[in-house]
């Protein structure tokens, strides 16, 4: 210990702007909702599990509530019948809220062009990411994941008032 | 073993259908849609039918009459399968129910409601089971358009 240079004095403080700050603290804390419909669960599960492990995303627990979510994944085909269900689960979340299409069905329909399937779920819900695919590879889903990151950290983030 | 069994009963119920013919293994018999339920209860209670794998029905658009009902049987003691067709006109494509026979037929009758707008004579249920309520048409007739679709949630553009 005798040659021992100083150390370093502690870090006491650092600048930061207000939407970089809650952006960054947000793209880490993503509780996603699966809605998961169709085959591309068996790739939902595959990307969630310890091989691919969105937990590395900060994207790991899957809330089974949708008001204690802030990431709709819609994982699968959505029909007519179920399109009612999906906008009521979206409307249930507390903003701030994403949604991201997980396959070639919730993107655009995929395959199906029938009296059953809704084409994209785009139509009835706002969507932030899209991911190809049927089914997606999970590089390709942990690709949406860190686009929807750099997102959410480029966005304006406006719940804190006038206090902070 | 089961080709014997197939010809046994094509002696057996030939003679009271308009046709009959084995294809793929499969006992097949074109029937008067009268003469389904006494076909089938015949099946059922002398013949050891006692499984109904399927109703469903094919729409030949342009001939007459158009839609063909076709129920399949099996029996499980013997291992061999019975195809019952019925053709039934457009105006009217009706066929008795077979509720009373097999509880089964329940939920695939109202399947095939949904889809060809058969209906089944004595079936206390034919609301739709996977379409919704509201849908017009019926959507494996030929003549439904295919990209035809009827949204229950307004899109939003």
């Amino acid at each position: 210990m005798e040659g021992r240079t100083k150390l370093a004095p502690p870090l006491e403080y650092l600048t930061t702007k207000k939407d970089e700050f809650v952006g960054w603290a947000r793209k880490f804390s993503l509780f996603p909702y699966p809605f998961v419909t169709a085959c591309c669960g068996m790739e939902f599960m595959s990307v969630s599990a310890t091989l691919y492990d969105t937990d590395r995303f900060g994207a790991a627990l899957p809330r089974f509530s949708p008001r204690q979510s802030d990431l709709l994944m819609v994982v699968g085909t959505i029909s007519h019948k179920q399109a009612p269900i999906i906008r009521r689960v979206y409307e249930q979340m507390c903003e701030p809220k994403w949604v991201l299409a997980f396959g070639a069905c919730a993107t655009s329909g995929g395959f199906y062009q029938n009296y059953a399937a809704v084409p994209g779920v785009d139509r009835i819900i706002p969507v932030d990411v899209y991911v190809p695919g049927c089914p997606p590879r999970p590089e390709m889903v942990i690709d949406g994941i860190m686009k929807l990151q750099d997102k959410i950290a480029r966005e304006r983030h406006p719940i804190i008032g006038e206090r902070f | 073993m089961s080709q014997a069994i197939l010809d046994e009963l094509m002696g057996i119920l030939a003679g009271g259908a308009k046709a009959a013919s084995i294809s793929h293994g499969v006992l097949a018999l074109e029937i008067e849609p009268a003469a389904l339920l006494a076909t089938a209860k015949r099946l059922r209670d002398e013949l050891g039918f006692d499984l109904l794998l399927d109703v469903t029905a094919v729409d030949w658009l342009g001939q007459t009459p158009r839609f063909e009902v076709v129920h399949h049987f099996y029996s499980t003691a013997r291992l061999v399968r019975v195809r019952l067709k019925a053709r039934v006109p457009e105006e009217d494509p009706a066929v008795e129910s077979l509720v009373g026979l097999y509880g089964s037929a329940r939920y695939m009758e109202r399947e095939c409601h949904d889809m060809y707008g058969i209906a089944f004579r004595g079936n206390p249920d034919l609301r739709p089971i996977l379409l919704y309520e509201g849908f017009v048409g019926h959507p494996l007739r030929k003549d439904y358009p295919k990209d035809r679709e009827q949204p229950l949630v307004p899109y939003r553009r």
